[in-house]
């Protein structure tokens, strides 16, 4: 299936990336031919495969209601972008223009 | 409240478990704590961390499930729900999507009336908190605090099968009635470890087609749910009676003024792009396991309440006073047991003791008053050995010192007087200190018997039996 | 020993030889570092290491000296360096996953496989080169240059474990870590010279590795030889509760591996993996590999696993699908690049999209199409429903008395580097490897012979949790392999 520019533009919003003009022409151009080879799979029947198990037997292995957490070598701190008083900082929410609390 | 409409109301109730640790990681769940200080690499989705499964957040949503009647499926999926928020690390929720861990189940609510309603619950799944944040603390920056991230929830959505903000009402305190009974969760909506969205539409009655919902976010009280839903119907009703249609949105509810307003628009639809978790394998469950967990399930709210009729014979208001916590109901058992006179056991706990942890400020888990002891003190009452009067001041002193109410009523000289001569001899001081009264009374004016008994308690301090005194004094009536 | 000859020696003599005390871990560190510069594994020639901390390196080996002269001698890899592809966490160097969207960023903790490494007496040499991500087959896609291909620095090293393929076949290094999602540990192994093994899905804990496809991703280790790869992952193989699907099963010692007999061995060739078009020298490689296998009393058996060539549409639908989500945590919040821009929106679309390079864009793209409302089905689903089929063709030709399937690893030998723009004809290098990690199974690639004097791997394939049978046929070549070198040198 061929997508259009409104479709890379569509999850490039999703994925929160942006991109320019020229960027979304050519992403347009390869990711049209890369789906063109998707397209074998529309042949294959879904009954060939719809009594086979999904190769996830197990079950989500469980750990005890107890800590401690995994151990950090340092902190936020010492990697975060922007941090005051503990929290991380991040440009106020456009939903949250007026500073109201809420989340 | 409306003559051709009625609303058709479905909830989404998410409650927080009461485990010690995150579902995925093992940070500790405590609230309150300095920002940021419960996580871990884990909780703060560092490149190359993975989940892994906490066995309590699963037992208690098992526990919830099966207290909701539910079917708990052998086998669910966890899958991510992909969106970007600055308080999601991980740019997913870990959620159950199209396998959760249980469907079809049901909860029964009284209508005020009397009669019975049955919700239906679509399903219930495991799910992880987002953290928290802060839009107001700093200029032109939204601060995010992580220590909430990761905390295990459960989801319980309901059918839209309410048609009132009541049944609205009612379905969540019976919901919270129930995760309390489970002891799967504080379930207190104030403190958030209860949140309640509402799905509202409006038909013409007597229509059975659905009509296009709302969802109605931000409400932080039970009242509060009742009252947005009375307001959006109310807005969704004139809005189709003005020729207007009901746009599907979010709604949010603004208690201080009282109105529903549409959330500020995101910049585009939702697509959460859910898949498969492929860092946990399904959660597979034993059914011996369940059984287990079922047959180990307390009794619940409802079953209680129907027992506790039958078998005390109480008032319906006194049963639902009584069971409004398990640890009341339990308490109450235990000081029916003990004493014999369920009724007055109920009258004791639902008036004197309700009181005085209503005044003191306690909890009753806090009260070291057990059930023993104070149905000793209602023996003391029943044999006449103390008066109820002085039976509360000896309960107040109970509460404060921990002492057998003997004791008390001993040491403060308040067991009860029956002796006649005593009675005696502060009835006629009472007639020598009131001699037109006393004259009165022998003329027959008999509504002055309550005056003049009253007088001798005066008198006796409270002491004085006051069967006894009612008896000697009326006695001089008629000679 | 001249230093140079501390290089040479297997990384399971030379560990033998530090915990003996008869060679100090400080002079195998310094030959290394010397060997690296020597053959320019920096960023002015090969480009193989984003970080090296010499210091580090020297507490490391001193700990190691200390600890022998002590008496008590570490594990199975005392003195041995061993090179870490920047995707997998390390304590003090930087984990950037070749990525400027993580570039500078330490990790607060190291992944199991580390830990394990370094209490068996590893020495952390170096985080080596990648495609950024693990997302390529070239290791041209690295946001701090491409990699160079040791025995011909105008050619490719292979990808995306380029950088820890190339620095063991420079002789650097006896053993790396690599991270396999569809082939990036055996594709650039074959492309090298070297030995390349991606374990079982479940086998090596995952806790660490910076997730690419988590379903898909495993831990591989590069070696100079079949037994250095084997003695790496035995060090780094077993269960850890911090990755919920590793797996709780014992591990073998895999050394037994070296001295198992062949005779009656059954081993597949899968048709789909010799189509016509392939490159008849690469085929060549194969059938004097099946040769020698008989020649050791083998029995070669044709085999069919018919969905094969639905596998690379099927990789590339669930892969992207599950980096769009595994990389939506570089946001630019907490930790990494942050690019501000107007508003929050801004910021995150700003970071991410000067923070990714053009390869992790196109993918990211693609798994958000193919999770997005209205293309699920057709896409995601149905692939994941494929991907049971591939599963299923193993599982048969497995319990149809194959012991183990021999394969080319690669359609064709190192290219040179900017030789294929399209993305899909990249894609297709990873061809023959992508089956074994949709499936789970082990697989691993081992030198046999080169064509136009650049090396060729064969790959062997076998059962989940069989690795000793696929390493039993890996040192059976490996021994043909030599000695064929050896008389061609001869003759
Ligand atoms: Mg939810
Ligand atoms: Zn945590």
């Amino acid at each position: 299936m061929a997508v259009g520019p409104e479709d890379v533009m569509h999850v490039a919003q999703l994925a929160r990336l942006g991109l320019d003009e020229h960027r979304l022409e050519r992403l347009v151009r390869e990711l049209s031919g890369i789906l063109a080879h998707m397209e074998v799979l529309a042949a294959v029947d879904p009954n060939e495969y719809a009594n086979l198990d999904d190769g996830r037997l197990g079950s989500a292995p469980m750990r005890p209601d107890s800590g401690p957490p995994l151990p950090m070598a340092a902190g936020p701190e010492t990697f975060a972008p922007e941090m005051s008083d503990g929290f991380f900082l991040v440009p106020r929410l456009e939903t949250h223009e007026d500073g109201e609390e809420g989340a | 409240m409306n003559d051709r409409y009625e609303m058709v109301v479905g909830l989404e109730v998410h409650v927080q478990l009461k485990t010690r640790t995150k579902a995925f990681c093992g940070c500790s769940t405590d609230f309150g704590a300095p920002p940021n200080q419960n996580t871990c690499p884990v909780c703060l989705a560092l490149p190359g961390t993975l989940p892994v499964l906490n066995a309590e957040a699963v037992e208690l949503a098992v526990r919830a499930a099966l207290g909701l009647g539910c079917h708990v499926h052998h086998r669910s999926v966890f899958a991510r729900k992909n969106y970007f928020y600055p308080d999601l690390p991980k740019g997913y929720q870990i959620s159950q999507f199209d396998q959760p861990l249980a469907t079809q189940g049901k909860l029964a609510v009284a209508r005020s009336d009397g009669s019975l309603l049955e919700v239906g619950i679509t399903r219930l799944h495991l799910e992880e908190d987002a953290g928290k944040s802060i839009h107001d603390r700093y200029p032109g920056r939204t601060a995010v605090d992580l220590n909430r991230c990761g905390v295990p929830l459960i989801e319980i959505v309901s059918e839209p099968d309410m048609r009132t903000p009541e049944e609205a009402g009612a379905y969540l305190r019976e919901l919270k009635r129930i995760m309390e009974y489970l002891e799967v969760s504080d379930a207190n909506m104030e403190e958030g470890s209860l949140r309640v969205d509402a799905n509202i539409s409006v038909r013409p009655r007597g229509s059975s087609r659905l009509g296009t919902k709302t969802e109605i976010k931000n409400m932080n009280s039970f009242a509060n749910v009742e009252r947005a839903l009375a307001t959006e119907f109310q807005r969704q009703v004139t809005l189709l009676e003005s020729g207007g249609r009901v746009v599907q949105q979010t709604m949010l509810w603004d208690a201080q003024r009282g109105e529903v307003r549409p959330a500020r628009s995101k910049e585009e639809s939702h697509d959460y792009r859910y898949f498969p978790e492929p860092d946990l394998p399904p959660l597979v469950l034993e059914d011996a396991w369940v059984s287990a967990i079922r047959a180990s399930l307390p009794e619940l709210p409802a079953a209680k309440r129907q027992r506790f009729a039958r078998q005390y014979s109480l008032p319906s208001y006194d049963i639902e006073v009584l069971t409004a916590s398990r640890k009341l109901a339990d308490y109450f058992e235990a000081t029916a047991a003990a004493h014999g006179d369920a009724k007055a056991a109920a009258n004791w706990i639902m008036g004197e003791l309700l009181a005085q942890l209503n005044s003191r400020g306690l909890a009753l888990e806090e009260l070291s008053v057990p059930p023993s002891r104070l149905a000793a003190l209602l023996d003391l009452v029943r044999s006449g050995t103390v008066s109820h009067s002085a039976a509360k001041r000896i309960f107040a002193l109970m509460i404060e010192g921990g002492e057998e109410p003997s004791v008390i009523a001993e040491r403060e000289g308040l067991l009860q007087v029956g002796d006649e001569t005593q009675l005696l001899a502060w009835i006629d001081e009472v007639f020598a200190e009131n001699p037109e009264e006393a004259r009165r009374f022998a003329a027959g004016e008999r509504k002055l018997l309550g005056v003049l008994v009253g007088l001798v308690m005066k008198k006796s301090k409270g002491r004085a039996d006051p069967r006894k005194v009612n008896q000697l004094i009326a006695a001089r009536l008629s000679v | 020993m001249t230093l140079d000859g501390l290089l040479e020696l297997p990384a399971r003599s030379l560990a033998a030889a530090v915990r003996d005390g008869r060679v100090k871990a400080r002079d195998i560190a310094s030959a290394a570092v010397e060997r690296a510069a020597q053959v320019g594994a920096g960023r002015e020639k090969l480009n193989l290491v984003l970080a090296m901390d010499e210091d580090l390196l020297r507490r490391e080996t001193e700990a190691v000296d200390r600890a022998v002269s002590a008496g008590h001698p570490p594990g199975a890899l005392a003195g041995v360096p061993v090179a870490i592809k920047d995707n997998i966490a390390t304590l003090h160097l930087p984990t950037t996953c070749a990525s400027r969207i993580l570039e500078g960023y330490i990790s607060p903790y190291e992944a199991t496989a580390v830990a394990r490494l370094r209490s068996a007496g590893a020495l952390l040499f170096a985080k080596t080169n990648m495609d950024e991500f693990a997302m390529g087959s070239s290791t041209e896609y690295s946001a701090f240059g491409p990699a160079r291909n040791p025995l011909d620095p105008q050619r490719v090293p292979g990808g995306s474990s380029g950088g820890s393929a190339a620095i063991v076949a420079a002789g650097v290094v006896r053993v790396a870590l690599g991270s396999e999602t569809g082939g990036s540990v055996r594709q650039p192994a074959a492309f090298c010279g070297v030995v390349g093994i991606k374990p079982t899905y479940g086998r090596v804990s995952r806790h660490g590795l910076v997730a690419f496809a988590s379903s898909l991703d495993q831990i591989g280790v590069i070696g100079r030889s079949v037994d250095d790869a084997a003695l790496g992952l035995q060090v780094i193989a077993g269960h850890d509760p911090l990755d919920s699907t590793s797996e709780n099963r014992p591990v073998p010692d895999y050394r037994q591996a070296a001295d198992w007999p062949l005779r009656g061995m059954v081993v597949g060739r899968p048709r789909e993996y010799f189509p016509p078009n392939l490159d008849p020298r690469i085929r060549e490689r194969c059938e004097a590999a099946f040769d020698a296998l008989r020649s050791l009393g083998a029995v070669v058996r044709d085999v069919s696993l018919p969905h094969t060539e639905l596998s690379i549409p099927v990789y590339y639908i669930i892969a992207p699908a599950e980096a769009s989500s595994n990389l939506a945590r570089y946001d630019g919040v907490r930790y990494g690049l942050r690019i501000v821009g107007d508003g929050l929106r801004r910021m995150y679309e700003a970071t991410r999209s000067q923070g990714f390079g053009p390869e992790v864009t196109r993918r990211i793209l693609l798994g958000t199409y193919v999770l997005s409302a209205g293309y699920y089905e057709a896409y995601y689903k149905k692939a994941m429903g494929v991907r049971r089929l591939i599963a299923e063709d193993f599982r048969r030709a497995f319990a149809s008395g194959v012991d183990v399937l021999l394969t080319p690893t690669t359609p064709t030998p190192a290219f040179p580097l900017g030789s294929i723009e399209a993305p899909y004809e990249m894609y297709l290098s990873d061809i023959f490897t992508v089956t074994a990690n949709l499936a789970g199974i082990p697989g691993m690639s081992v030198p046999f012979g080169r064509v136009d004097g650049l090396p060729v791997g064969v790959q062997i394939l076998a059962p989940h949790f069989e690795e000793l049978r696929m390493l039993a046929v890996g040192y059976a070549l490996e021994r043909v392999a030599t000695e064929q070198e050896a008389q061609e040198r001869r003759g």
